[in-house]
């Protein structure tokens, strides 16, 4: 079957910032995939997933764009040894619902490594090697990728793992699409002895205290992040709830539904999500666990590791206009003050959201050239776009983090500038050797990813 | 004419795990609805044309927990061998309880209109391949005594229309025919159940422009395919809004039909 495409203007990113017009290929099998990189020599081409990427990594505007969620079929999956083999478009959601169902004593196959989305593709969870909340304990995604079938525009398909294309496998793992097309991926599963979680909250009354609790959570649990309120100030500054988990032996909990309940049917055109909601919702979220401060729970993962996935299409809150979303790394020698210096700033400008979360990575090396985490303090959150205003922000969010010798997330950024990425990647350089002259991306223009960028070239 | 009694079965339990056959199953819906069957532990007859599509298919099924799966290569348009698919389906699991009939085509109208002969060849695979091959499934289900029979059909057949009426005319006459073996099986428990998607965003109608309100996600279609054959309803409309839909549009007095755009 031959395959077709069509220009179409309704792919966005998540944050909603960017769109732009696009030559969509929609492949139903692996076969028609590879006919749709083929189809497209001569002009540059993007896999697209789930589109959970805030910024303008999963969009090509003005190229083509694959949209893989069609290639949505497991291929194989090893019950004794947890070996997954699945099409690139297989969401995480997909893997929980099928693969992690818990047997009689609780206990089941699970994914490694959970991003804040189940509905993530494999392939764009590879392409940006996510993390998630068990990130000191079990490292980035790419860690438990085993191997990928990766489809070049010069019409080959390689297979990569750490034994074979070592080079090309460490380009994409994080590699944002740039080195070809994800077909296929074995991924390894992990086993836990209970699908449900203990989860507890501590109430955090400065930074301070995020650094402690985060230090001394970390032997014993798996799961560790904390919600700031980024407009608290002075001695309360960094001020939030910190939260922990791991698995609760014995006891399973059946997997969360492949669609959310409650989902947002449009973007409303004056958001709700303002300064006053804002305030509003950060000062009794923070005095939400009472006097005692602490609260305990035994039950499903899914408010640990996916609170927005209970509402479908959440991004539309922001309104038409969207909104940026950051997400940054600083080093663990000067995290404490970088972190500050950053909540101050979020707090003077009166932005900010209600979504800000802070958490410690580990220090487990990161596989891909281009991966985001590595040992330091991570704060991630949005910013609704008010213009100039919210620019003038990130962009001074930005110097903070590239001087404190920290970086930005590709899959979060919208807005970084070529200068930062060049100086906060530094296999920057040998990552340019791999990309396939066929892929290109939004994100890659404006970052100056481009095989031509290359010192010999 | 008599009316019999409360001694026909109405509701013959269906065992489990399940035995299904999909025929045509690499299309959007049947493909979504055997994902459910698989995960609910069936055992499943996957009958298609392209043989490396159902190959991948069946790989799938089988990770997502089927049971059983059997692949048959078959092409729906070869009327005669609809006999032979039949029988080797039937006896792949020595028994069917739920037989899905999925496959057809969306065919170009002003195409047709233009050249008609290409509406010989549209008919019989939206209409007369699939009788056919109802009817030779029928006789089985009537001497087990149970099972389900679902075919899908169309909202398109259930009133003509200028925007569709060639490929409504072969869903539509596919609705008469299931009515009638419908009661036909009623005696032996055998449901017969008509289903009637409304847009669905599938391979087969990956040329239009998918993605407004109307228009549904094959697994949302599939659940209420599941549904209806847990319930042994015999005519769905799916996503439901449609039954409301095609009540109206069956409903508007023709001078004003005609005036309409459908």
């Amino acid at each position: 079957m031959g395959i077709s495409a069509r220009r179409r203007s309704d792919y966005r990113s998540w944050g909603g910032t960017v769109a732009g017009e696009h030559l969509v290929f929609r492949p139903r099998t692996i076969a028609d995939a590879r006919a749709a990189l083929a189809a497209s020599a001569g002009s540059s081409v993007l896999a697209y997933g789930s589109g959970r990427s805030y910024g303008d990594v999963a969009l090509n505007p003005g190229g083509g764009l694959i949209d893989c969620r069609g290639l949505d079929r497991f291929i194989d999956f090893d019950w004794q040894t947890g070996v997954l083999s699945c099409e690139a478009g297989v969401r995480l959601a997909d893997i929980l619902a099928s693969l992690c169902r818990p047997g009689a004593d609780g206990s089941a196959w699970f994914l490694p490594v959970s991003p804040g989305t189940r509905f993530a593709t494999v392939g764009g969870a590879i392409a940006n090697d996510v993390h998630g909340k068990n990130h000191h304990r079990a490292g980035s995604f790419g860690r438990h990728v085993l191997s990928v079938d990766l489809a070049r525009s010069d019409g080959g398909v390689l297979s990569c793992s750490l034994e074979a294309q070592r080079e090309l496998f460490a380009a994409t793992i994080g590699g944002l699409g740039l080195t070809g097309l994800i077909l296929a991926a074995q991924l390894q599963l992990r086993r836990v002895d209970g699908t449900a979680v203990e989860a507890e909250d501590i109430r955090l009354n400065s930074l301070a205290e995020f650094f402690v609790v985060a230090a001394e959570s970390e032997a014993e649990w798996e799961y560790t992040a904390a919600w700031i309120d980024c407009l608290a100030t002075g001695a309360a500054l960094g001020r939030g709830i910190f939260s922990r988990a791991r698995h609760q032996p014995g006891i399973g909990v059946k997997p969360p539904a492949l669609a959310p309940r409650l989902t947002i049917p449009l973007a409303p055109p004056v958001s709700p999500l303002n300064r006053l909601t804002l305030r509003a919702f950060n000062a009794a979220y923070f005095h939400r666990l009472g006097r005692r401060g602490r609260r305990r729970r035994v039950g499903s993962y899914e408010p640990v590791l996916y609170p927005l996935d209970k509402i479908g299409a959440w991004n539309r809150l922001y309104g038409r206009s969207g909104f940026f979303q950051f997400q940054c790394v600083v080093p663990n020698a000067v995290a404490a003050d970088a972190t500050a210096e950053l909540l101050a700033r979020i707090a003077a400008s009166g932005q900010g959201s209600m979504l800000a979360v802070l958490k410690n990575f580990g220090d487990l090396a990161s596989p891909g050239m281009l991966s985001f985490p590595m040992p330091g303090a991570t704060l991630a959150l949005d910013f609704p776009d008010r213009g100039a205003p919210t620019r003038q922000l990130l962009a001074g969010l930005e110097d903070t983090v590239i001087a404190a010798g920290g970086r930005l997330y590709p899959a979060k950024d919208s807005l970084m500038t070529a200068e930062s990425f060049r100086r906060s990647y530094p296999r920057l350089g040998e990552f340019l050797m791999h990309i396939d002259p066929g892929m290109s991306s939004g994100f890659a223009r404006r970052v100056g990813l481009d095989r031509a960028m290359r010192p010999d070239a | 004419m008599t009316i019999p009694g409360g001694s026909v079965p109405r509701r013959v339990p269906l065992r489990a795990p399940l035995r299904a056959a999909v025929f045509g199953a690499t299309s959007g819906i049947a493909a979504a609805v055997a994902r459910r069957l698989a995960a609910a532990g069936a055992g499943i007859v996957l009958v298609g044309r392209d043989a490396e599509a159902i190959g991948a298919s069946a790989r799938d099924l089988r990770v997502r927990g089927a049971a059983r799966i059997v692949e048959i290569a078959g092409d729906f348009a070869a009327l005669e061998t609809l006999g032979d698919i039949a029988d080797r389906a039937w006896s792949a699991l020595s028994g069917i309880d739920v037989a899905l009939v999925a496959y057809g085509s969306l065919p170009d109208q002003a195409g047709l209109e233009a050249d008609p002969r290409g509406i010989a060849p549209m008919l019989s695979l939206n209409f007369v391949s699939p009788a056919i091959l109802a009817l030779h499934l029928a006789g089985r289900f009537e001497a087990q005594g149970s099972g389900v029979l679902a075919v899908i059909t169309s909202v398109a057949g259930d009133r003509g229309r200028k925007s569709n009426y060639l490929y409504g005319a072969a869903k539509g006459g596919l609705q008469r025919f299931l009515e009638g073996l419908r009661h036909r099986l009623y005696a032996a428990g055998v449901q017969v159940l008509d289903i009637r998607p409304g847009f669905v965003a599938t391979p087969m109608t990956e040329h239009l422009p998918q993605g407004g309100k109307l228009w549904a996600d094959p697994d949302r279609v599939a659940a209420d395919i599941m549904r209806a054959i847990r319930r042994r309803r015999a005519v769905l409309y799916t996503p439901w809004f449609w039954r409301i839909i095609l009540a109206i549009v069956r409903a508007l007095p023709r001078p004003l039909f005609h005036r309409t755009s459908l």
